[in-house]
């Protein structure tokens, strides 16, 4: 390197010596401060390695000085969360759902809870805003299986729909009246034109006629002889507006033909009770509840 | 350093330029260190000016937090007062929530358009005397000239060596800097909260983080600016200076050498003087005493600057001086250039404030000014917002009809609980309920709402399709003041499915 140092003429400092298309480096130092400030972050990164954890050992890493970590950080954040709740909480765990719904403190409280639950837990089948799907029901009309009340909501969260892992599970099971073979293809017409007769519906009045017999002998035993259903049994209301997989000629046929078996798995266990609490409330204030 | 064996710099000393003359760039600096400004003391018609802002200004700054206001049980009994927590500002009888901001808005214009009036009017006075950072420097300038002397004792104290004295005069100097800056950190906070409670919580080491910080923040800073970087703020790092000018125009006051008068400037003998001679130069003696009082170091006969702040300290000093040369008084007076020009040729001068842009400036002020004590008159202190659900857009019900969910929030702005009824207005409902609330006998709701708070209600409406207009129908919730009587509605709508009719 050459040890002659050229100076730059209008600002009188020297270059380094690197030129690029006839314009020359000026070797100007970096402001003191500048420097200073680079050695203190230099010395700070090292206090840094020691009191968090850092270099990757080769089954391990070094912990650093106080054992911190993202993860009982987390904790430590979810445990003051906790500890903000705790006296909702055991106010929750002290009162039955009816009552709950009438404070209005905890009433907010669980609504705003249970709508957190329910989008973890209940919104894949029953839709984001508890709208549902075909084959899972509704939460916000004023159609309810197993009944609307706050205590029947609490009910079937707890034990589930058809869950056989749980013994008190909401059950029934409708025959598959054409695969089993239990009616014969014309019956099963004739049912189905009477079923759709109970909404003015109804294509063939001969066949509804015959199908009213039918529908006595097989189906009023659980949907009730106006065919209004059973809440007990979990039978729907075949007379309303609302069709839980769907209220065509066809769907009706593919019903009564194959059955249906919808499954709810019992939240008993997998959720605690404050947080059943809270969701029975908040599914109960979607508008459809009892 | 490892360098390039194929690339050689070219530094062969044929390739050298010419030697440098060291003389050549020293007319032109790239970086011109400061020249730290001494100003001296002065007395006057504007330097009384200047007192009277400073007290009353910073007079306003500390006591304003301190005045009381009856706020009812809701928020503390303060006159000024921006709540955070709750998301309120109070300013004695006017109260803004955050969805109210635009007041803010309104403000900030009129502060823009006034302050714009004033500089076309008269110049930079706001920078001369009502800007923060012009009014710290002068209660920090005071606080250094008590301790350690006038100008030229300060000059000498800065140039002498460290000898005791000057150990305890600078320390001094700038204990009495961090204690007036400290409380004027901690006057801030007292905008925020309950000025009594924070004010013993900070004593007693219970007020929060924030607030310490903030002391800690607006301590510093001060301290920064008024004690050390002063006139460094107004020429390099506030934005006003560099536009201010587009407000000007010939007629504007501002502060100005009379330079027709004045030059050629120069030493006068007071014997010639006195021997009745007329003396051969003009009326400024040069006696820098303009130069040595200005807060920013400039020369106020090198014409307006950027620089200048219009304090008018130099009118002063120079009137001082012409008083004892006798010399007429005001070669640097507050007045406008065409003045000055309409004297140098000896024709008689005028004011005239009624100008285009005066005009223009005071116009929209007084339209801001109305739009918003229009706004404030009529400011409602109930609101009713509506949120409609939109998952799903309606619900059908077993008996064929179709219900819609909303979200009310009722502002309540008043400092008593009250009661509104909720009404529907439009719609033939079968159904109206609110979550957790039952109905009246006519099939209304009461809603309670605490002193000013937001209530928040779950409403649902069922209405039958055929009754409908189709997939939107407008309808309006009315809530209405059970003791007052006063009224707000909602248009929103209801969504059904498409009918065929």
């Amino acid at each position: 390197m050459s040890t002659k140092v050229e100076k730059d003429q209008v600002s009188g400092t020297d270059t380094t010596g690197h030129e690029w298309d006839g314009i020359k480096e000026l070797n100007t130092p970096l402001p003191s401060w500048w420097v200073y400030v680079f050695w203190i972050t230099v010395i700070w990164s090292v206090g840094y390695w020691v009191v968090y954890p850092s270099w990757p050992t080769a089954n391990d890493y070094l912990k650093g000085m106080f054992g911190t970590t993202n993860r009982t950080e987390l904790h430590e954040t979810m445990a003051s969360v906790a500890a903000e709740r705790a006296p909702y909480m055991e106010r929750l765990a002290a009162l039955d759902v009816s009552e709950i719904a009438n404070d209005s403190e905890l009433l907010n409280f669980s609504m705003a809870g249970g709508k957190a639950v329910f989008a973890d837990n209940c919104a894949p089948c029953h839709g984001t805003g508890g709208s549902g799907n075909p084959g899972f029901p509704s939460l916000q009309d004023d159609a309810w299986l197993w009944g609307g009340t706050l205590d029947a909501i609490n009910q079937t969260l707890h034990v589930g729909v058809r869950w056989d892992a749980n013994e008190d599970t909401r059950f029934n099971d409708m025959p598959a009246f054409g695969r089993d073979e239990l009616l014969e293809r014309d019956q099963i017409d004739d049912v189905v034109q009477y079923v759709l007769s109970f909404t003015d519906r109804a294509t063939d009045a001969a066949a509804a006629d015959r199908g009213a017999v039918v529908f006595e002998e097989n189906c009023a035993s659980c949907h009730g002889d106006d065919a209004k259903g059973i809440q007990d049994l979990g039978a729907p209301n075949l007379t309303d507006a609302i069709w839980l997989y769907g209220g065509s000629k066809e769907t009706i046929t593919e019903t009564v033909m194959n059955s249906r078996r919808g499954v709810m798995p019992a939240w008993e266990g997998r959720l605690d009770e404050e947080t059943i609490k809270m969701l029975t409330v908040y599914v109960h204030s979607l508008g459809g509840g009892q | 350093m490892a360098m390039s064996t194929l690339q050689q710099p070219d530094i062969e000393p044929k390739n050298v330029p010419h030697i440098v003359d060291e003389g050549d760039y020293d007319e032109v600096p790239l970086y011109k260190k400061r020249d730290k400004v001494y100003p001296k003391r002065v007395s006057g018609r504007f330097r009384n000016l200047k007192w009277f802002a400073l007290i009353a200004l910073l007079g306003i700054y500390w006591v304003v937090p301190w005045l009381r206001w009856d706020r009812g049980p809701s928020a503390p009994d303060q006159a000024v007062l921006i709540d955070m927590d709750l998301g309120r500002a109070y300013f004695f009888f006017i109260e803004i929530w955050p969805q109210e901001v635009y007041y803010i808005t309104g403000i900030l214009i009129m502060a823009a358009v006034g302050l714009f009036l004033a500089t076309s009017l008269f110049g930079r006075i706001w920078c001369g005397y009502a800007c923060p950072q012009t009014v710290w420097t002068d209660l920090f300038m005071l606080v250094e000239r008590y301790i350690q002397g006038d100008r030229n004792a300060r000059v000498r104290l800065d140039k002498s060596k460290w000898t005791l004295e000057k150990i305890w005069k600078i320390s001094a100097t700038h204990l009495a800097w961090i204690v007036i800056s400290m409380a004027t950190g901690g006057a801030f906070v007292l905008y925020f909260h309950d000025a009594p409670t924070v004010m013993v919580d900070i004593f007693t080491a219970n007020a929060t983080f924030g607030t310490y910080v903030t002391i800690a923040f607006l301590t510093g800073s001060t301290y920064l600016l008024a004690g050390w970087a002063r006139e460094q703020v107004c020429t390099y790092m506030c934005p006003w200076p560099r536009f201010q000018s587009a407000m000007l125009d010939d007629e504007s006051m501002i502060v100005t050498y009379e330079s027709w008068r004045g030059e050629t400037r120069g030493p006068i003998k007071r014997k010639n003087l006195m021997r009745g001679e007329v003396p051969e130069t003009g009326h400024c003696i040069d006696c820098h005493a303009c130069v040595n009082v200005c807060p920013t170091g400039i020369d106020i006969r090198d014409g307006l600057q950027m620089e200048c702040i219009g304090c008018g300290l130099c009118i002063d000093a120079c009137n001082e001086m012409m008083d004892k040369v006798g010399f007429p008084r005001d070669l640097v007076r507050f007045d406008s250039v065409q003045n000055s020009q309409l004297r140098a040729q000896g024709k008689a001068t005028r004011v005239r404030i009624i100008r285009p842009r005066t005009i223009i400036y005071a116009v929209l002020l007084v339209l801001v000014a109305s739009v918003m004590m229009f706004g404030l008159a009529n400011r409602s202190v109930l609101e009713l917002n509506v949120l409609r659900d939109r998952n799903p857009l309606f619900v059908a019900l077993s008996d064929g009809d179709v219900r819609n969910g909303y979200t009310l929030k009722v502002l309540n702005k008043e400092q008593s609980e009250k009661t509104y009824v909720l009404s529907l207005e439009g719609i033939d409902a079968t159904d109206f309920q609110i979550i957790g609330l039952t109905p009246n006998q006519d099939g209304t709701y009461d809603l309670d709402v605490a002193p000013d708070r937001v209530g928040s209600f779950r409403v649902f409406v069922a209405a039958d399709p055929q009754t409908l207009d189709g997939k939107s129908t407008p309808f309006e919730f009315t809530v209405t003041d059970k003791e007052t009587g006063n009224t707000e509605t909602y248009d929103t709508v209801f969504a059904g499915p498409e009918n065929d009719r």
